[in-house]
This record gives C-alpha cells, sequence and structure tokens, in this order.
C-alpha cells in the first residue's frame, strides 16, 4: 500500500493532465523552435563564420542545442513546481482532498515528482526530434543527453517546489522566475560558454544546477569539446551535484508542503 | 455499548494566539449520527479536521477507531469519508473521474471502482451528469458529489462539515433527504452546522460549541426539554417596547429580548398570548411557535446562532 500510493498520485496527475495538456503544449515546443531558429541558425551563422576568429571547434547551433536542452528542462520542470503547486494548497486546493484519503504529503509529492520526470522525458524527447530536424545534433548521441536533462529539470521542480511552498501568493512566483530562474538561463552555458563571463560571475556559475546540467549534457553529447569551451570538472561531479540537489530538494518539499497542509 | 469510534479528552487546539479548540471532551458511537452545533469560529472545523487526522493536535487526547491520528493517520483516512466545508473536486475532469480518482487513492481494485462509481452515481442522482465536466455542476450537484466521493471507500464513518451551507432551499431539502437514507442505512455521521433545523433533522445527539468550548450535550429533544420551555411566543412591538419587556416578565418564566422583538417563553403559549392582550401589550404581531435548538443556544449563550 504505501509503496503504491505514490503510483495513485502519479495516475490521478496524468488524468488532469490528459485534459488540460493543450494549453502548455505549443509553447513548450515553440521556444526551443524559435531559439534555434532565431539564435541558433541566424546569430550562429555570423559566429560560424567569424572571418577566422570563431574559437568553437564545432557548429555554434550544436553548442547552442546542447544548452537549450537541459535550460528548457529548468523551465518546465521549475514551472511544474511553481503555478500547480500553488494551486493545489490555494486556489484549486486540490491537495487538501487528495491528503484527506490515505495518501500522505510525502506520498504526493513523490507521485508529481514521478510525473513531472516522465513529463520532463517526453518533452526533452520531442526536442531532440527537433535538434536532429534541424540538423543541430543528430540524434545519436543526442539522445544521451536527455536523461541529465531530466535529472536538471527534476532538481530544479524539487526546489521550486519548496520554495512555493513557503509563500503565501504568486508575487513570490513570479519574482522567482524574473530574478532567478531568466538570470540562470542566461548566464549558465546555455548560450556562451561560462569561461566568457566577467570574472567576477565566472566562480558563482558552478553554484547553479544548470551550470551541471549543461556542462553533463555537453560532455556526454559533444565529447570533443575541450576546455575552455566546456570544464575539466569530471562528469560524476556534476551527477553528484544535481542528485544532492534533487534529494535535498525533495526533503525539503515534503516538509514544506506538511507544514502548509497540515495546519 | 459498542467502543466508541471516536474518543476526545480535553482536546484543544491552537493556531498562534488563537484557541480554536478549548479542552472539548466527546465520544462518538457506531450507528449514530452526531452534531457539532455552533455559529460561525466556534471550533467545528477545527475539531473535525483533527479527528480527519489532517490537523496535528495541540493537546489533550484523541482516538479514531482506537488509534493515534499522530501516529496512524494512514489507516484512520483509509476507513474515513471526508466532505469538507469548501468543496476541493477537481473542476477539470468529469463527475465519474472525480470519484474514479478517490477510489484509487483508497488503492480500491478498478471493477470495484467502477461497480462503486454506478451505485453512488445512482445515491447522490448524477447518473445523468457522469460525464459532465465538475465545473459545470450546480452547487448542490458539486456537494452531492463530494458526498459520493467520501463514500466511494465504503467508510466506517462520514464527516461533513457544513453540509448544506451556500445552498438554496430545494438543494438542501435534497441533501438532507439522501443524509437521511445514509442515516437508514447504519452509517455513522457527524455533521457540523450552524443551522438547527438541520442538526435537528439530521442529529442523533449533538454538542452545542461556542467560542472554542462546548457548552451542551444530548439529543435535539433532550437538550430543548432541558433548556426550553415547550413554546414561544414571537411578539414584534414597534412602540413602547421597553415598558412593553417590564410587563412581560411579571407574565413569564423567561423572555428573551431581540433587537426588533421579544421572545416569550411558556409552557402555555395560547394562555399567555391571553394575558398579553388582556394586560393591554400593544403588538404589531405575535406569533406562537415551539421551541427549537436556536431557543437552546440564546439561552445558553445569550446570542443569536445566525447574526
Ligand atoms: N489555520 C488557521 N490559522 C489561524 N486561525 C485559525 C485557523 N483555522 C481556524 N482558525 C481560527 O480558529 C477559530 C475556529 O475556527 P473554525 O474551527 O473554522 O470554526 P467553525 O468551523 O466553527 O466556524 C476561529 O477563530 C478561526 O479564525
Ligand atoms: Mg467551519
Amino acid at each position: 500500500m504505501a509503496v503504491a500510493a505514490p503510483i495513485r498520485v502519479l495516475e490521478a496527475q496524468y488524468r488532469t493532465y490528459r485534459r488540460t495538456w493543450r494549453g502548455s503544449v505549443i509553447s513548450t515546443f515553440l521556444q526551443p523552435v524559435l531559439f534555434l531558429t532565431a539564435i541558433g541558425v541566424g546569430l550562429g551563422t555570423l559566429v560560424d563564420d567569424g572571418a577566422g576568429t570563431s574559437t568553437l571547434p564545432i557548429a555554434y547551433l550544436a553548442f547552442l542545442a546542447t544548452g537549450i536542452l537541459p535550460a528548457t528542462a529548468m523551465q518546465t520542470g521549475s514551472s511544474d513546481g511553481a503555478w500547480p503547486v500553488m494551486a493545489g494548497f490555494k486556489w484549486r486546493k486540490d491537495y487538501y482532498a487528495t491528503i484527506a484519503t490515505p495518501i500522505t504529503v510525502r506520498d504526493l509529492i513523490l507521485g508529481r515528482f514521478g510525473f513531472a520526470a516522465i513529463r520532463l522525458t517526453f518533452v526533452l524527447t520531442i526536442y531532440t526530434i527537433i535538434m536532429a530536424l534541424f540538423d543541430a545534433v543528430p540524434l545519436w548521441p543526442g539522445v544521451l543527453g536527455i536523461p541529465p536533462a531530466v535529472l536538471t529539470g527534476l532538481a530544479f521542480t524539487a526546489l521550486v517546489t519548496a520554495y512555493t511552498c513557503t509563500l503565501e501568493n504568486e508575487i513570490g512566483l513570479a519574482n522567482l522566475f524574473r530574478f532567478g530562474i531568466v538570470p540562470l538561463f542566461l548566464f549558465s552555458g546555455t548560450f556562451f560558454p561560462v569561461s566568457q563571463l566577467p570574472d567576477w560571475l565566472e566562480p558563482l556559475a558552478p553554484l547553479t544546477p544548470l551550470y551541471h546540467g549543461v556542462e553533463l549534457v555537453r560532455k556526454l553529447v559533444l565529447s570533443d569539446l575541450e576546455a575552455p569551451l566546456v570544464s575539466s570538472t569530471s562528469m560524476w561531479v556534476h551527477l553528484a551535484y544535481l542528485v544532492v540537489v534533487l534529494v535535498i530538494g525533495t526533503a525539503l518539499a515534503v516538509r514544506f508542503l506538511d507544514r502548509k497542509l497540515l495546519v | 455499548m459498542a467502543v466508541p469510534l471516536v474518543i476526545a479528552e480535553s482536546l484543544t487546539k491552537r493556531f498562534d494566539d488563537i484557541t480554536a479548540v478549548d479542552s472539548v471532551d466527546f465520544e462518538i458511537h457506531p450507528g449514530e449520527s452526531f452534531g457539532f452545533l455552533g455559529p460561525n469560529g466556534a471550533g467545528k472545523t477545527s475539531t473535525m479536521r483533527m479527528i480527519a487526522t489532517v490537523s496535528p493536535v495541540t493537546s489533550g487526547t484523541l482516538s479514531v477507531f482506537g488509534l493515534d491520528p499522530a501516529a496512524d493517520g494512514r489507516q484512520i483516512r483509509g476507513r474515513l469519508g471526508v466532505v469538507p466545508q469548501e468543496d476541493n473536486l477537481d473542476l477539470e475532469l468529469t463527475v465519474a473521474e472525480n470519484l474514479y480518482i478517490y477510489g484509487r487513492y483508497h488503492d480500491m481494485a478498478r471493477p470495484k471502482i467502477k461497480e462503486k462509481i454506478e451505485e453512488l452515481l445512482d445515491f447522490a442522482e448524477l447518473t445523468a451528469r457522469r460525464d459532465s465536466q465538475v465545473e459545470t455542476l450546480s452547487g448542490g450537484m458539486k456537494r452531492r458529489l463530494t458526498i459520493a466521493r467520501a463514500l466511494i471507500n465504503e467508510p466506517d464513518l462520514v464527516i461533513l462539515d457544513e453540509p448544506t451551507t451556500g445552498l438554496d432551499p430545494q438543494a438542501r431539502h435534497l441533501l438532507w433527504d439522501r443524509l437521511y437514507r445514509l442515516k437508514q442505512q447504519g452509517a455513522t455521521l457527524i455533521i457540523s452546522t450552524h443551522y438547527m433545523d438541520e442538526a435537528e433533522q439530521l442529529c442523533d445527539r449533538l454538542v452545542v460549541m461556542d467560542k472554542a468550548k462546548i457548552v451542551a450535550e444530548g439529543s435535539p429533544r433532550a437538550l430543548i426539554d432541558e433548556y426550553a420551555p415547550r413554546e414561544v411566543v414571537e411578539l414584534r412591538i414597534h412602540n413602547g417596547m421597553e415598558a412593553a419587556i417590564e410587563q412581560l416578565v411579571k407574565l413569564a418564566p423567561r423572555i428573551e429580548p431581540l433587537a426588533d422583538r421579544v421572545l416569550v417563553y411558556t409552557d402555555d403559549a395560547d394562555r399567555t398570548l391571553k394575558e398579553v392582550h388582556d394586560q393591554g401589550i400593544v403588538t404589531d404581531s405575535a406569533l406562537v411557535r415551539r421551541s427549537t435548538l436556536e431557543d437552546v443556544f440564546l439561552r445558553l449563550t445569550g446570542r443569536a446562532l445566525i447574526d
């Protein structure tokens, strides 16, 4: 029973998602396509033709695509821990309905994260196919980027869920995206190597989960890439960092949601 | 007598500096329909949430099915049906899907859930709406669906927090009818309400709550017998209210002056009414009725249930 309980939550999530996915699907796929077209193909042509000054041994489009993959995972994962969670305890209040049954807060969190992992895998697989269609990265080894990107997304789901559970209203969510997620998106090595950051900013990059996601994806998918385009840190360090963030985020999410619901 | 399903001793709930439930004692027995009657803010919801194991007990003891809510929450909730004060149905899903998901939360097998869904849709008179999105239902239908959802796991104890608040009279009567049927089938119900007619209709036994405390306990009949004379003469008096009150005090053992009328409690309303007129008291209107729980509450607290 106790083992099956999170699966019940996952099942319910799926049933709700089946009715509501249409609203989010366009924006989910449109964004990477827009980035790849405008920045990758457009700007990339300029970068690659940089009259002998180009520092990239590979097409900029490939560099960008492998950054956008975990960055998209971060955005999808963060959104999943933001508005739906606030809806759960504040607007729709469906979490109160769930925990009135044998389901516990822990089951609820684990089931939600389980479903988030499935949804991330689906979104990132489609995205990997789009990358291949754009000739950015071939399907193989492109698919190697999916698991670390899913892990990145999930780490953000956990952290953002925990954060959302400490809030009273959605102002804090808008601020999180404005001052947290968007800067991470821009400065974690997604669009350009972290080594290009101003000196005072560069040491901060390895503190963010997205940085490790981006590094891990690139090291797996673009195995020829060398410093300073990627760091010389071991892939295990990136993996361990993301796993630790996920575990701590999950523990905090359970604790804070518990505090929110069981008053 | 059978072992009580719920036992509360000195049960207390505090939120920061507010004491929502102040050292209450009660027992709820199998097969009875037990009520918490009290005005808004009396502590009814707080008490019920503790029984439903979704609110930690501050102090005192509480046992549900002989189990401890703090330690055995999952087990207790598996045997409970809960109808919260505010509906929290999944508005995007259909009527049947809402029931189905709840069945799954209770770890029921699919065929069993399917069977229960048909039975409960029939019970809640929602069979025609089984595939409607919940968003499109009326308030009364949503409430009936919430009740049906609470019954999916064939609970041993059903908790209903203000089941008919906010519904129009017709929807209320249909709901009462359903709850009455449930009671006839032998279900144990806990009902909170601030409607005295609801308490009188549905509860075998009730406690009157006011300001976090239980102020009286008994069957509706026993409470009325104990705290209110049999009948009430309600007098509306526009002019000379104060003079009238002075005269009325001499006529009846107890009177209750309200803003726009005076309640005169008596064992023989016809005689009292005659005496009122014999005394030459001028009234705009006079109404004779039987005492209700409303009068009990007024007697106990000096205030009306609904203000
Ligand atoms: N989560 C909460 N935080 C702070 N105070 C609360 C909370 N829930 C209820 N209260 C307070 O506890 C008291 C009892 O409330 P409640 O149990 O909802 O009463 P009732 O259901 O009888 O209307 C009220 O004063 C209410 O404001
Ligand atoms: Mg209440």
